[in-house]
This record gives structure tokens, C-alpha cells and sequence, in this order.
């Protein structure tokens, strides 16, 4: 497949003078509506509010007024980045601009593009920024938690910290992988030139940066105290950062809405001809899973939000149990949302794996339906657990076999994804390159997470552990370790294709072994640590707990700086070395590595036919396999 | 045979690592695992924890030794590009792992549901009307969280209400966990019990303290800025020292229980609301 494009993209209009550039719908126009519109909310707010609260009375609060102000900002913002030209001219009856599809050059990445490859890319970037000022964050939380008492940061300051890194992780990260690598590789690897609905996928990236910056604005507010489950009536007792938080999520909730929507749709009606079901990538079935989850769940969670901003805004009392309300229906319309959501962050780390392991091991992924069945599995039973993180609160209590049975019911398909890729390594031919060596930090630490899940899913321990670093321990084990660490080695494995450049080979090893080390110091003690009886999200704790605590942040403060050694990576190899990469530095097969680098505007010059899944490794072994267990082979219909 | 027998060779490793490593868990481990053996309820979690740690060290050292294993036997060799056998599954292994996988679930949580069950909810906040109520003479204690404080009502004791919890050992206590205004968990470690306090809500939790101790409490779920310092300890005492104790603050405290609301599940305070 070494074609170019068919048609070569319009000229971009380079020659035009610098200042007639900057109008139009770009980025500069985006942020100065943003702000008119910012402006506008507030005045309205103002307006409607006024003086007829009594709380704004007493406190110069209004949160009418800064929920307005983030509504029109963001549909500024949007507008101002062109997202509403395109339905405009239609309503108009105006042939639709076609424009913001066939631009090239730097400028694209800047604005409103519907080049997957380009949007993949604004979000590996967008999500990249985020996630590095979330972790700022967690540095910041470590850093108070080297004294037992609140010393560097106020305990208001530290609940903000707390929230904003658990809310931007929870977040952005949801994202993390179908954002960059989904969006990126779905279409190539299914054979398709583009997502089902290429302007929705750009809307699904500007709505998550938007999201971004207003959940950073929280600080401008007084922050906010609940964490990022924001568990009501904190919630409605808190100050003005509070909305930034709803507003955040609320984003967030849409985001992945459209864009579990837009993934199902490209997965399900843009397959090439001969991509059978049972022929798809793996990657692409974790997404399709997730997508699911993404589609069934968050918008349970954006009407959620919607209640608590009622709630905040104009009295209602959905949650206040004064005026008839539940403090439980937030928790339980939470976790809804909430349980799903820990899975949208796993299952694109199983895929990722999966589809890896192959590649560096030389051996067809060993039992591809049992992995198929594995994610969906998951992806299905996570609905049904979600009361597991209320075990200890009282709310149907005598549901608490059933909701245990279901949480332990989950590890047998999460068991089938360790299946797998223990199949996949025997006897194997396995080369440890960098994203090999994240595979296995992922088998690792994901174990670790899932066995303490064991333990939080039996009632009678968990009362012990519940709310305590031993949550936090196990849930950083199975997001970080899995999502982040399989989020890094999808970064090794693909950003050489993505940008036709290689990473320096030291420096990613070095990264990997100071992040693997670190991380396991960093998180193992707090296993310990919630068992002795540390709560989570406290700035004031036991004297007795001291030294460990001091351990977790020196630890804490490697694995950051595990993380400075990637970002010099990405500035020294990709921005100074710029070394070429191979057309093919792992030797895969699946059809991403075979279109050329750059990947053309429009993938293919010719659709692709399928005959076979992208396993085709190893040398066939004599005689039958075992039963019924060969899994499609070439010519297996779906 | 240049190749040596992974499969045999591998259990072999696993099974003695496993047969080395199963009494140290247990034996060692196990007793040492909390929430200790303050209350009947923490014992049972102790057993609990060791059975969980039982069943989960065979687990953790399959996988382990596994990815150590093939990171060692499985490798490519140094600039040989061979490709490994194209075996696409194994329907005996695959029906094996399936099975074996989901009878160790189902067994643990036909485990977890007895023992939940069986021992009064395991010192959990078991709801208003909680599944099994144990028989016999119980101590009612109210516990009334608020930001930052938990409070103590004895109702049997004329309602009254005290800053500092003191129970007797010995005796089943029955904890009515409620809140005044966000949610808050209350947490006494050593006893092994754990009960969220929703407002408007009241959170049953059953705890028979074993010996005489001092024990931790804290608030387990984030309830403002303050939540890491909601820290108290609370005392088991003898029946008779308790005896004391309650008549003691009863003259202490008599002013002020004439003063509070009569006693009730939960308490409504007036609604604080923030309006705009």
C-alpha cells in the first residue's frame, strides 16, 4: 500500500499577510469570544440573581451567574473555532463550507480539524498537558503529606488539590486512550478513511480542552472540598469552585458521550470489506467496549450534575435531605455513572495490551474470543456492581450479597484478559522493547490491582478498608498502573507512526524502570497504610504513620521525576534529534504500519479487503491445535 | 530435546513457591492482619482477611512467576528474528481457567455472604433494618456525626449525650449512625467497625467489644476541610467501670440533656441553604 492520495489537498492560502490570517475561525477568535461570552453569562447571572439571594447578600457569591458565564464561554469558544458554521450555512441552505476538512500545515493543529490523524494528535498533546498538571497536583498532596498536620498548603488548599487531581485524572484521562490513539487508529485500522462523524470527533477534543481550563478556573473560586466524587450535600455546601467542578464534568459527560457515539457508529458501519467481527484488531474491540460504556453511562452522570446545579442554583432540593431530598440518590446516581467510568479508563489499556503482545512476542494473540468475550464481559457487568462503593452506608443493605456476587463475577472476564495474555507469552519469541517492557508492568501491576479489588469486594474487609489509602492504593494500581502504564506503551509503540519519528531508546528505559520502581514504592506502602487506618483525603493524620507517609512521597517525588525524563525525551528526540523512524520498527502486520508515514489525508488510495486478523505471526505447528480453540482463522465469517 | 518441559518445569516452581509460601500467610501473616482482635466483629474480619490473603497468594504467584518465567525462558535471542509457534488457543486450558476462575469467585462470595450475615453485618453500617439482628440485651449507642465532631447518645441512659465514646466489653452494642448535615463515616478501627452517616438517615451497625482497650476513631468519608482531624478515642471498659462512668456524666451532663431534642432516629436540623 504505497499510493499517495488521489486527490492532492487544496493549496492552503500561506500567502496571505499575518494580521488577514488571524480573522476568521481560529483559535484567537475562539478565546476572545470565549471571554464575551464568559462576560455575558456573568452580567446575566448578575441579572437574574442579583441582589435576591440571600446568600449572595452576605457572601458576593452567584452561582447562577458563573454557571452562565461557563455556558456562553464555552459556546463562544466553540462558536469561535467554527463548529457552528457548518449546521449555519445548512439551515441557510448554503452549500457547507468545506474548509476546516482539507487545511494542512501547522495551523491545523491549532483549530477546528476533521482529520482524524490531526484530532488524534491535538488530543495526545491536550490530554498530555492536562495530565502532567494533574500530576503536579499529586506532587503538591505529597508534599503537604510529609507533615501530619496541614503546613504547606492550607487543609482548604489541600482539599482543592485533592479534588482537581482526582477530577483531572478521572476526567481527561477517560479519554487518555480513545482520545490520541482511537481516534487515530480506529479508521486506519479498520480500513476506513475517516470517523463516521468527522465534526462531532472535533467537537469531542475542543469540548475536553474547554472542560480542561474550566476545571483549572476552580482556583479562582475558592476550589472545591468533595473530591472528585463530589458527593452531595458537600457539594451544595461548598463555595463558587464547586461549579467549575459540575461544569467540568458536565463537559467531560458530553465529550464522551459524542465520542463513545461516534466510535460505535465508525466501528459498526465503516468496516472494509472482508473486517468481520471476528477479524477486528483487539484495540478496536476494547473501544468498541468502552464506547459502550461510554454512551450507556455518562449521561447519567451530566443529569446528575444538572440536579446538584438545580440544587445549588435555584433551591431545588433534589439532594438536601431539609427539603425532602437524598443524600444517598447522588451517591447512587454517582456510581451509576462512576463504576462504568473505572472501566472506561481499564478496558482500552486491555486492548492496547493485546494488540501489543503479538507483535513483540511473534505469536498470534492466544484466544482471541475468550478476550472478545472477556471485554464485553466487563463491559456489561460493570452496570451491575456500582453499589459496591456504598457497601458500608446503608443503602440497601440487604443487597449486599447480590452486589458482592456481581463485583466478583467481574474478575472472572478480567481473569480471561490475564488468559490471554499468558497464552500469548508461551513459548513465545518475545523482544523486550520499550512498549514490550510497559506490557509487562501493566500483567503486573494490574494483578496487584485486581487482587486488592478482592478484598474491597468482600463486605466484611471492606469495612475495614473502605475510605481508606487501601481504596486508593488498589485503584491507583488498576488506573495507574493499568490505564497510564498501557497509555505509555501505546506512546512508544505508536507516536513513532504518528509522527514519523523515533524516541531515544536510553531515555524511554530509563523512564520505564524509574516509573515502574517508583510507582510500586509509591503505591504498595499505602496498601499498609489504609490498613492501619488512614483515611483518604486527609492533610491532618496519625503521628504513628509518619515515616511511611515520608517514604510515599520521596517515592511519589521519583515517579515525577520518571516523568521529567519522558517529557525531556519527547523534547529531545521529537523536537531536537528528530531521528526517522523505520516504516516498520516492531515488524507488525496489522495494516496501520503498512499505509505510509505521513499517513495521506485520506488513509487509502484504494479500500482495503481483509482477509485474515492482523495475528498472522509465528510458524504454523504441526497437526491440530487442541480442540475447538483455534480462533479465526482466515475466512471465518462473524 | 534441546527444550526443556516449560509446563512441568513452571508448576513445579509455582507449586513449590506456593507450598513455601501458604503457611507463612496463614501462620504469620494471617494473625497479624488487622483489624485485630478488639471485638468479635474484628476477629471475624481477621479470619476473613487471612482467607482472602489465602486464596488470593496462589493467584498472585501464578501470574508472578509466570511473567518472570517467560521473561527468561520465552526470549527472543540476541539479533534472531524467529517467530514463535502459531497456537491460537487451547480449548481444554481456556474451559479449565474458566471454570477454576469462577468457582474461586462464586466459593468467596458464598464465603463473604455467611460471613457478613453471620456475624451481624461484620461491624458495617447495615441500614435502618438491618438483615440479622443478633438476640438478647444490647447497649443502644447513637452516634450523631457533624462537621467536625462525633457525638455519643445513650438513650437507655435517659438520652443522654456525650463527647467521648464508652462502651463495656462483652456487651452487644447496637450503633445508630446518623448525621447533622453532610455525610460522614464513622470509623473505630480496632473494633472493626465502619458506618457511614447520611442525614436523614440512621445506620445500624452491631459490635461486641472483647477486651479492654483503647481504641481509634475517625471519620472515613471526606466531610470538608477539617475531615482529617475528626479523630477521637473512644474507651472499653468493665461494666462496672462503665457504670461509673454513665452516672458520672449523668450529673455532669444533666443540665444539658434536659436542653437537647428528645431522642429520635435521626435529626432534622433546620435546612441551610445557599441559595443563588
Amino acid at each position: 500500500m504505497t499510493t499517495t492520495t488521489e486527490s492532492a489537498p487544496t493549496p492552503a492560502p500561506t500567502h496571505r499577510p499575518l494580521w488577514r490570517r488571524l480573522i476568521g475561525f481560529n483559535l484567537l477568535t475562539a478565546v476572545i469570544l470565549a471571554v464575551v461570552g464568559y462576560y455575558l453569562g456573568w452580567l446575566l447571572g448578575h441579572h437574574i440573581g442579583g441582589k435576591s439571594y440571600s446568600y449572595e447578600e452576605k457572601s458576593g457569591e452567584n452561582d447562577v451567574a458563573l454557571l452562565l458565564a461557563y455556558t456562553f464561554s464555552v459556546i463562544g469558544f466553540l462558536v469561535g473555532l467554527g463548529f457552528a458554521n457548518y449546521p449555519l450555512s445548512r439551515m441557510l441552505g448554503r452549500p457547507a463550507s468545506m474548509r476546516e476538512k482539507e487545511s494542512a500545515g501547522i495551523g491545523r493543529y491549532f483549530g477546528l480539524c476533521t482529520d482524524h490523524k490531526v484530532v488524534g494528535i491535538q488530543y495526545l498533546v491536550g490530554i498530555g498537558v492536562f495530565f502532567f498538571i494533574g500530576g503536579l497536583n499529586a506532587m503538591l498532596i505529597r508534599t503537604e503529606l510529609l507533615h501530619t498536620t496541614p503546613t504547606f498548603v492550607g487543609p482548604n488548599q489541600y482539599l482543592t488539590l485533592v479534588g482537581m487531581h482526582g477530577t483531572m485524572m478521572m476526567g481527561m484521562m477517560t479519554s487518555g486512550i480513545l482520545g490520541p490513539f482511537a481516534n487515530y487508529f480506529v479508521p486506519i485500522m479498520i480500513g476506513a478513511r475517516r470517523m463516521a462523524f468527522p465534526r462531532i470527533e472535533a467537537l469531542t477534543f475542543w469540548l475536553l480542552m474547554a472542560a480542561g481550563f474550566v476545571l483549572t478556573s476552580t482556583i479562582f473560586f475558592g476550589g472545591f472540598p468533595t473530591g472528585w466524587t463530589g458527593y452531595e450535600p458537600l457539594n451544595d455546601q461548598a463555595v463558587m469552585g464547586m461549579d467549575s467542578y459540575i461544569m467540568f464534568f458536565a463537559l467531560v459527560g458530553i465529550s464522551m458521550t459524542l465520542l463513545g457515539l461516534n466510535m460505535m457508529a465508525t466501528i459498526i458501519t465503516m468496516r472494509a470489506p472482508g473486517l468481520t467481527w471476528s477479524r477486528l484488531p483487539i484495540f478496536v474491540w476494547s473501544v468498541f467496549a468502552t464506547a459502550v460504556l461510554m454512551v450507556l453511562a455518562a449521561p447519567m452522570l451530566v443529569a446528575t450534575l444538572l440536579m446538584a446545579a438545580l440544587d445549588r442554583t435555584i433551591n431545588t432540593s433534589f439532594f438536601i435531605a431539609g427539603g425532602g431530598g437524598s443524600s444517598y440518590l447522588f451517591q447512587n446516581l454517582f456510581w451509576f455513572f462512576g463504576h462504568p467510568e473505572v472501566y472506561i479508563l481499564a478496558l482500552p489499556g486491555f486492548g492496547i495490551i493485546l494488540e501489543l503482545l503479538p507483535v513483540f512476542t511473534r505469536k498470534p494473540l492466544w484466544g482471541y474470543r475468550l478476550a472478545v468475550s472477556g471485554m464485553l464481559g466487563v463491559s456489561l457487568m460493570s452496570f451491575f456492581v456500582w453499589q459496591h462503593h456504598l457497601f458500608v452506608s446503608g443503602i440497601n443493605a440487604d443487597l449486599r450479597p447480590f452486589y458482592m456476587l456481581s463485583t466478583e463475577i467481574i474478575s472472572i472476564p478480567t481473569g480471561f484478559i490475564f488468559m490471554c495474555f499468558m497464552g500469548t507469552m508461551w513459548k513465545a519469541r518475545t523482544t523486550f522493547k520499550v512498549p514490550m517492557l510497559f506490557c509487562m508492568a501493566w500483567a503486573f501491576n494490574f494483578l496487584i490491582g485486581g487482587l486488592s479489588g478482592v478484598f474491597l469486594s468482600d463486605t466484611p474487609s471492606d469495612t475495614d478498608t473502605h475510605g481508606s489509602f487501601f481504596v486508593m492504593a488498589h485503584f491507583h494500581y488498576t488506573i495507574m498502573g493499568g490505564l497510564v502504564f498501557s497509555f505509555f506503551a501505546a506512546i512508544y509503540y505508536w507516536v513513532p507512526k504518528m509522527l514519523g519519528l523515533n524516541f531515544n531508546e536510553k531515555l524511554a528505559k530509563a523512564h520505564f524502570w524509574l516509573m515502574f520502581i517508583a510507582f510500586n514504592s509509591t503505591f504498595m506502602p499505602l496498601f499498609v497504610l489504609g490498613m492501619k487506618g488512614m483515611p483518604r483525603r486527609v492533610s491532618s493524620y496519625s503521628p504513628a504513620l509518619h515515616t511511611l507517609n515520608v517514604w510515599v512521597s520521596i517515592s511519589a517525588f521519583v515517579l515525577g521525576i520518571s516523568m521529567l525524563i519522558f517529557l525531556f525525551n519527547v523534547v529531545y528526540s521529537l523536537i531536537f534529534v528528530r531521528e526517522k523512524a523505520e516504516a516498520n520498527p516492531w515488524n507488525s502486520k496489522s495494516i496501520e504500519w503498512q499505509v505510509p508515514t505521513p499517513v495521506p489525508v485520506h488513509n487509502f488510495d484504494r479500500i482495503p479487503v481483509f482477509d485474515s486478523d492482523p495475528y498472522d505471526y509465528g510458524t504454523p505447528v504441526g497437526g491440530s491445535v487442541g480442540g475447538g480453540g483455534r480462533a479465526a482463522p482466515a475466512g471465518a465469517g462473524a | 530435546m534441546t527444550e526443556p518441559n516449560h509446563a512441568r518445569r513452571f508448576t513445579t516452581i509455582w507449586a513449590i513457591a506456593t507450598i513455601v509460601a501458604m503457611p507463612i500467610v496463614i501462620l504469620v501473616i494471617g494473625p497479624i492482619m488487622p483489624p485485630g482482635n478488639g471485638s468479635e466483629q474484628a476477629s471475624g474480619k481477621v479470619t476473613d482477611n487471612t482467607v482472602l490473603l489465602a486464596m488470593a497468594t496462589p493467584v498472585l504467584l501464578l501470574v508472578t512467576i509466570y511473567l518472570l518465567y517467560a521473561t527468561f525462558a520465552f526470549r527472543q535471542e540476541k539479533g534472531a528474528a524467529l517467530e514463535g509457534p502459531a497456537v491460537r488457543g487451547d480449548a481444554r486450558i481456556q474451559t479449565t481457567w474458566i471454570v477454576v476462575t469462577s468457582l474461586l469467585v462464586l466459593s468467596l462470595a458464598g464465603y463473604g455472604s455467611v460471613r457478613l450475615l453471620s456475624d451481624y453485618g461484620a461491624g458495617s453500617g447495615s441500614g435502618p433494618t438491618p438483615l440479622t439482628v443478633p438476640s438478647g440485651p444490647k447497649l443502644k449507642v447513637q452516634v450523631i456525626a457533624q462537621q467536625w465532631a462525633f457525638t455519643y447518645r445513650y438513650p437507655q441512659y435517659g438520652g443522654i449525650e456525650t463527647p467521648h465514646l464508652v462502651l463495656p466489653v462483652g456487651e452487644m452494642v447496637e450503633l445508630h449512625v446518623t448525621s447533622l448535615d453532610v455525610i460522614h463515616s464513622f470509623w473505630a478501627l480496632q473494633l472493626g467497625v465502619k458506618a457511614d452517616a447520611n442525614p436523614d438517615v440512621d445506620n445500624v451497625a452491631f459490635v461486641r467489644p472483647t477486651k479492654l482497650q483503647t481504641f481509634e476513631i475517625r471519620c472515613a468519608e471526606l466531610c470538608g476541610i477539617w475531615h482529617g482531624a475528626m479523630f477521637d478515642r473512644g474507651k472499653v471498659v468493665s461494666p462496672t467501670a462503665f457504670n461509673t462512668w454513665m452516672s458520672q456524666m449523668q450529673t455532669k451532663f444533666a443540665t444539658a440533656t434536659k436542653a437537647l431534642p428528645p431522642y429520635s432516629r435521626t435529626y432534622l436540623p433546620e435546612p441551610t441553604r445557599r441559595g443563588g
